[in-house]
């Protein structure tokens, strides 16, 4: 195997590893709250990497001020797009785990989600 | 270009935006415009599936004016708008039989939210079945799940909400990588547009080019539908959602959000990456032995199960399964028995969490196994509904289930190294399920202790009492014995559909 690829393309080698953190920290925290910092981890390892995908070296935004130029000029718009996107869809579901946390922190009075796995038992529904 | 054709798009519009005019309206409101809507969308893909059996041929639709590599577009056959037609009905049927509980369950100002995410819903699985664009997939995906998540939690107790949270921390992570897929497959193919990724992927394979992140990316879409849709190690989160939420919500969750997302996998699998490139990268065969363990442990899990809800539950893990067996077989024989899958454990599932409800309700609202003695004879409509459910799941002549089976059977045949244990994995799950559904409808219809039913005053309920749901259980019934039947025709017409896809 020939690993000096991940040195020369560092950025998407960073971009995996920090979608590694995150994933593993969604997956395996018991802490509600630390699984949605995880979450945010892992879309944001996202991004970062599209916008890799996006960017040519020693071009502008796709910005039109004095006139267009030719294609050459800028950088790909579309995973920018993509960016924006992303974001909404994960803003999106933050909100909403992080509304399920209130709720089970009102009910429960914990953000561990194994503890209040044994209250459920306890509670015998 | 007929008028015909752009109904696909409507589709999709209308229900996205019923959702928005669902949050003004009140509870009663609301229910008619999702009914309206749901039957709407149903007619028009009924008009859809008509133009395109007439014309052969499949049909692209341009959205906004860009055309091909630059725009967005929606791909219409036969394939999906069968699927299209069959989920309307079926979501039609779900809500029309759970109106009685939702009226129990939800609190009375909160009940037009509820309209809001079965139409969010419904219009996401349009789009999941007709988009030709694996981003605005992957955006419906994630509707998707939001809403099911809402169907899922707003009949508030512990457990639907710790259900929710457990089903969405899954799903992020299913979406996470799915969307990591998707970033390889744009990072080396350049188009978001399915055809052409396919096209950029043939040629990439052809030169050998990039072979190993075109395996990762395909490795990573797989397992993150899979975790989605929960094949076996990754249900953990199921028997709570699909067990303590409202009755309309598991039949939904269980029939329909499940299966957009294999829908999505398979179009993945056919559209995007190709179906010889997906067979020659062995990753089926995981799939292979992943739906035979699902198969297994999850029919164990259900016999295992005193509450008759969750029971059902993990009756669907086991058909899961079965689906991802097929397509693990790798041959077209397979897929097709697979989607015919789709549609009888649709049918079916829906069916046994409708008359289940029924069921615990006639036995003082406890969904425990032996409360239910003698239940049969105290809701005779849900009593025969469920009976029928049963036998089509465990695969007797003349119902659904019988048909799917035969065809994985036959599919298995025709694939020789894996017939060995794909016939084993079949007869034994066949028994299973035969041990735990049988034992149930013995159950109800064991009768109960004259005693027992004074002290406890169970309901008696007579098939004219709730006119609606019985029609509702009826309509199920016939759906079960049309695919246990006439299977032939709808057979011919998913072969047709899956030529038409690839």
């Amino acid at each position: 195997m020939n690993f000096s690829g991940l040195l020369t393309n560092y950025e998407e080698a960073i971009a995996m590893i920090l979608f590694a953190i995150g994933f593993s920290n969604l997956l395996l925290q018991k802490n509600l709250i630390k699984k949605i910092i995880g979450l945010n981890i892992m879309d944001t390892a996202m991004y970062l990497f599209l916008a890799l995908k996006g960017y040519i070296a020693g071009r502008k935004a796709p910005i039109v001020v004095d006139g267009v130029q030719s294609v050459e000029a800028y950088i790909n718009p579309i995973p920018a797009g993509l960016v924006l996107t992303g974001i909404v869809v994960s803003v999106s579901v933050s909100a909403l785990m992080l509304s399920l946390t209130i709720r089970l922190y009102r009910r429960y009075h914990t953000l561990n989600l194994d503890e209040i796995t044994t209250m459920l038992e306890k509670e015998g529904l | 270009m007929e008028f015909v054709q752009n109904f696909p798009f409507i589709c999709i519009i209308l229900t996205l935006f019923s959702g928005p005019l669902s949050s003004i309206l009140d509870g009663k409101k609301a229910k008619w415009v999702n009914t309206a809507v749901i039957t709407a969308v149903g007619l028009m893909n009924t008009a859809v599936l008509a133009f395109v059996i007439r014309t052969g041929a499949p049909y692209v639709y341009r959205m906004g004016h860009f055309s091909a590599p630059w725009g967005n577009e929606i791909r219409v056959g036969v394939l999906e708008a069968v699927m299209a037609v069959f989920f309307c009905i079926i979501m039609l049927l779900s809500m029309l039989g759970g109106t009685r509980e939702r009226e129990q369950e939800l609190e009375p100002s909160k009940a037009n939210l509820y309209y809001i995410m079965v139409n969010l819903l419904l219009s996401s699985l349009m789009a999941l079945i007709y988009t030709n664009d694996l981003f605005t997939a992957y955006v419906f995906v994630e509707i998707n799940t939001i809403s099911a998540c809402g169907l899922i939690m707003i009949k508030q107790n512990g457990r639907t909400i710790v259900g929710a949270t457990r089903y969405m921390i899954m799903s992020l992570l299913g979406s996470g990588m799915l969307l990591l897929g998707i970033c390889f497959l744009y990072g080396i193919t350049g188009h978001l547009l399915m055809s052409n990724i396919q096209e950029a992927v043939g040629k990439l394979y052809a030169s050998g080019q990039y072979h190993a992140p075109l395996v990762v990316a395909l490795g990573l879409m797989t397992v993150g539908l899979a975790i989605k849709s929960a094949l076996y190690p990754f249900h953990g989160w199921l028997p709570d959602a699909y067990g303590y939420s409202t009755v309309s919500s598991a039949a939904i969750l269980s029939s329909l959000v499940s299966k957009g997302y294999i829908f999505l996998l398979l179009k993945i699998f056919y559209r995007v990456i190709g179906a010889d490139i997906v067979r020659d990268s062995r990753e089926l065969h995981v799939l292979f032995v992943f739906g035979i363990l699902g198969m297994i442990i999850g029919s164990v899990d259900a016999i295992r199960e005193s509450n008759v809800r969750r029971m059902i539950a993990f009756s669907s893990v086991a058909q899961i399964g079965y689906i991802y067996m097929g397509f693990g077989l790798g041959t077209t024989a397979g897929v097709i028995a697979s989607v015919f899958h789709i549609l009888s454990h649709a049918a079916t599932k829906s069916l046994l969490f409708i008359s289940a409800s029924s069921l615990t309700e006639v036995s003082g609202d406890s969904t425990d196994f032996f409360d239910l003695t003698g239940a049969g004879y105290r809701n005779k409509v849900a009593g025969v509904a469920f009976t029928v459910g049963s036998l089509s799941m465990v695969g007797i002549p003349m119902f659904a289930g019988f048909i799917s089976k035969l065809l994985f059977a036959q599919a298995a045949v025709e694939c020789h190294h894996k017939l060995l244990p794909a016939m084993i994995a079949l007869a034994v799950s066949t028994v299973l399920n035969a041990v735990y559904f049988m034992k149930t409808v013995i159950r109800i219809y064991t009768p109960e202790k004259k005693k027992v039913l004074k002290e406890r005053q169970f309901l008696t309920v007579r098939a004219t009492d709730q006119k609606g749901k019985t029609a509702v259980l009826v309509c199920f019934i016939a759906l079960n014995l049309f695919l246990g039947i006439f299977s032939e025709p709808v057979v011919r017409l998913l072969q047709k559909g899956l030529l038409m896809f690839a």
